[in-house]
């Protein structure tokens, strides 16, 4: 058995432990492991992803244990595809945490940092419900570490009120595990599959409740409509790094969705029929429409982002709520798209929002930016690509979401809301644009300063004090670095089209032929478990399996 | 026993969201901390409630009582437990930054586009 898979989680957890017990004193010292792990990580889901590109799918049984006993992660092409994604985004991330000095801004940034990508990663990799709760707590617990960073009045209410929602969320998903564990005995994923199967559809209002609870742990995850209040302001007022590594935290949430209903609720089981076309589509859809609605009314270019994050979420999830093949594939392609470009769009807003002085992050007249026109320019591509405009990743993604919608029955709802939710769009970003980049050169350099109207009180605490005054000296080239690579990643994805998208088509085939999956989970022998009277009673998992070990098996 | 496990949830379950719609950060952590004990009490029970029975498999066990809930509920007992930690700490933050623990953002002044 090899044991790579259980680096990405691994890793971390040691980096981060070394981090802030070893070197806490030495942010160079950080920067360097924290850099290295990173990018190792991006080597070692490389590594994961070929391994994967060809079909196979890898089991790793913690402690030997065999499934359902013990806790497995399970390495497919969805979990490498989100694996690399995430460790292709942190690295760049990163770089812009450094250039910019937001991890000088606070305490114990980096050791966050690395948890929260231990619990990202891991909540990919594992095939276990009730580790995946586990992962899901430390990415959020991380989070909460990360979101309020360097602190700040409004960043602590906005910090307050997402652990508050996110605890919620939480409890949700523990009711959603009892319940499913009161119907069927086990956590396992795989083995949820069959037995979910087997149970008798007149008798399974337990089971429907747990499904229907588990997807709004996810939609809460997601960002969906009645469930997406916890999004604007805390993505608004997180630091630009880790709001940019947040653009993948939605994103698990999509894969949550994606992954259970798949598999264990796969669309076609009749005890969970009606809950995509009838639920998550339209709340997918309103959700579309109301981020794009958020983005033309933003008075803030970050909360204008946050919004644009809700409507591509609600893009994502109409696309996988078609359930069909190409819907999947067409999601998984925005996916990648939507974090990419959100990611660039948040550090681009730091950068705005820093260089435009007392107008901050407010949409009114404020001074030109020094060195406007790289970040100009490089708003706009992040616009056309976040918006859907051709030629860049976005439009491919929508094409290829319009596309799939073909063949479900709603297909003119769908059609109509992305089509005119694009449109709103391309005028809120166009309106942002404007009036950042462009009217601040025609009417002058000092409105923003000389309207006191206009000026935020103490908005962002962290504004360095000399960028408030006076035009600036030469910004640093690392941030740009850092969202030139996220660019050029945009690019790359346009470019390669086509190769992704039969990955890709290639993924969402193996998500809908789960029978490999759950074979090689269930099957995989490990270490022996000594078969006693009531051995086939204990459908059991992690301490099931050590409580087993105390009866008489030596470890 | 299972009418009293039940309501017990119930009760717990409908406090917390009670309190949990209450507009200051204190009221809000008692309501989650009651949806915690609730939820705890839950899982308690999805491994079906018995009496007297011992958690572990043994040979020759007549009956036993399923361990694995157990587990999952000390997990979730302290997950919940640290996370109430946190948030008591950022709430106290926010409060000791903002002067007021109210747990909805007071309505921004409102800069518009002249």
């Amino acid at each position: 058995m090899s044991h790579w898979i259980i680096t990405p989680v691994v890793l971390p957890a040691m980096l981060a432990a070394i981090l802030v017990l070893m070197v806490r004193e030495h942010i160079v010292v950080q920067r360097a492991l924290s850099m290295a792990g990173a990018l190792a990580l991006t080597v070692i889901s490389a590594g994961l992803f070929w391994q994967a590109s060809d079909g196979t799918i890898t089991l790793y049984q913690l402690g030997n244990w065999p499934a359902p006993f013990g806790i497995v992660l399970v390495a497919d092409r969805l979990s490498t595809l989100m694996l690399l994604l995430t460790t292709v985004l942190a690295p760049l991330v990163l770089l812009y945490a450094m250039g910019s000095g937001w991890d000088l801004r606070g305490r114990h940034f980096h050791p966050l940092f690395q948890f929260q990508l231990m619990g990202i990663l891991g909540a990919f990799l594992t095939g276990d419900a009730f580790n995946l709760f586990v992962f899901f707590e430390v990415l959020l617990i991380a989070s909460y570490g990360l979101m309020i960073h360097s602190g700040g009045r409004q960043r602590l209410r906005a910090g307050t009120q997402y652990v508050l929602y996110n605890l919620l969320g939480s409890t949700l998903f523990l009711f959603a595990l009892g319940t499913i564990y009161a119907q069927t005995g086990t956590l396992n994923m795989a083995d949820l599959a069959g037995r979910v199967a087997e149970l008798d559809p007149a008798a399974s209002a337990g089971i429907r409740v747990a499904a229907v609870l588990l997807l709004m742990v996810f939609a809460i995850k997601a960002a969906v409509l009645p469930l997406h209040f916890w999004l604007p302001d805390s993505y608004a007022h997180a630091p630009a790094p880790v709001a940019a590594l947040f653009a993948i935290m939605t994103k698990v949430g999509a894969y949550g969705i994606i992954r259970v209903y798949t598999l264990v609720f796969p669309p076609d089981l009749e005890i969970t029929q009606g809950l995509f076309d009838v639920w998550l589509m339209p709340a997918a859809l309103l959700t579309l429409a109301l981020g794009m609605i958020g983005v033309l009314g933003a008075a803030r270019i970050d909360r204008l982002v946050a919004f644009s994050v809700i409507g591509s979420m609600g893009l994502l999830l109409a696309s996988v709520s078609l359930f069909t093949p190409e819907g999947i594939a067409a999601a998984l392609y925005y996916a990648i798209h939507s974090t990419l470009a959100t990611a660039a769009l948040f550090l681009l807003v730091d950068q705005i929002r820093d260089g435009r002085g007392a107008a901050g992050p407010m949409l009114v007249h404020g001074r030109p930016i020094a060195g406007g026109a790289l970040i100009a320019g490089m708003f706009f591509v992040a616009a056309i690509a976040m918006t859907g405009l051709p030629p860049l990743s976005g439009f491919l993604g929508k094409l290829l979401i319009l596309d799939a919608a073909l063949s479900s029955p709603l297909v003119w709802w769908v059609w109509a809301v992305v089509l005119s939710g694009s449109l709103v769009a391309v005028v809120g970003f166009s309106r942002a644009g404007s009036l950042i980049f462009w009217k601040a050169h025609q009417e002058g350099p000092d409105i923003g300063e000389a309207d006191p109207q206009t000026e935020p009180e103490v908005e962002d605490e962290t504004v360095q004090p000399d960028s408030t005054k006076g035009p600036v000296a030469p910004r640093p080239v690392t941030p740009m670095v850092a969202i030139g690579g996220l660019i050029a990643l945009l690019v790359a994805l346009t470019v390669l089209a086509g190769p992704v998208n039969r990955a890709l088509t290639a993924t969402a085939a193996q998500l809908f032929a789960p029978a490999p999956y759950i074979e090689l989970v269930l099957t995989t022998p490990g270490k022996k478990i000594k078969d006693d009277t009531h051995g086939d009673e204990a459908s059991s998992h992690d301490t099931g399996a050590e409580v087993e070990a105390e009866t008489g098996e030596d470890h | 026993m299972e009418l009293l496990i039940a309501s017990a949830v119930g009760v717990l379950t409908a406090a917390g969201i009670y309190m949990v719609l209450r507009l200051r950060t204190f009221p809000v952590i008692i309501g989650t901390s009651l949806l915690s004990y609730a939820v705890n009490v839950f899982l308690f029970a999805s491994g079906r409630l018995a009496m007297d029975a011992p958690p572990v498999l043994r040979d020759g066990a007549e009956r036993y009582t399923d361990p694995l809930p157990q587990a999952l509920v000390l997990t979730a007992i302290v997950i919940s437990f640290g996370m109430t930690a946190v948030v008591v700490i950022i709430a106290l933050g926010s409060w000791l930054s903002a002067d007021d623990d109210l747990v909805d953002r007071p309505a921004e002044p409102r800069e518009t586009a002249q």
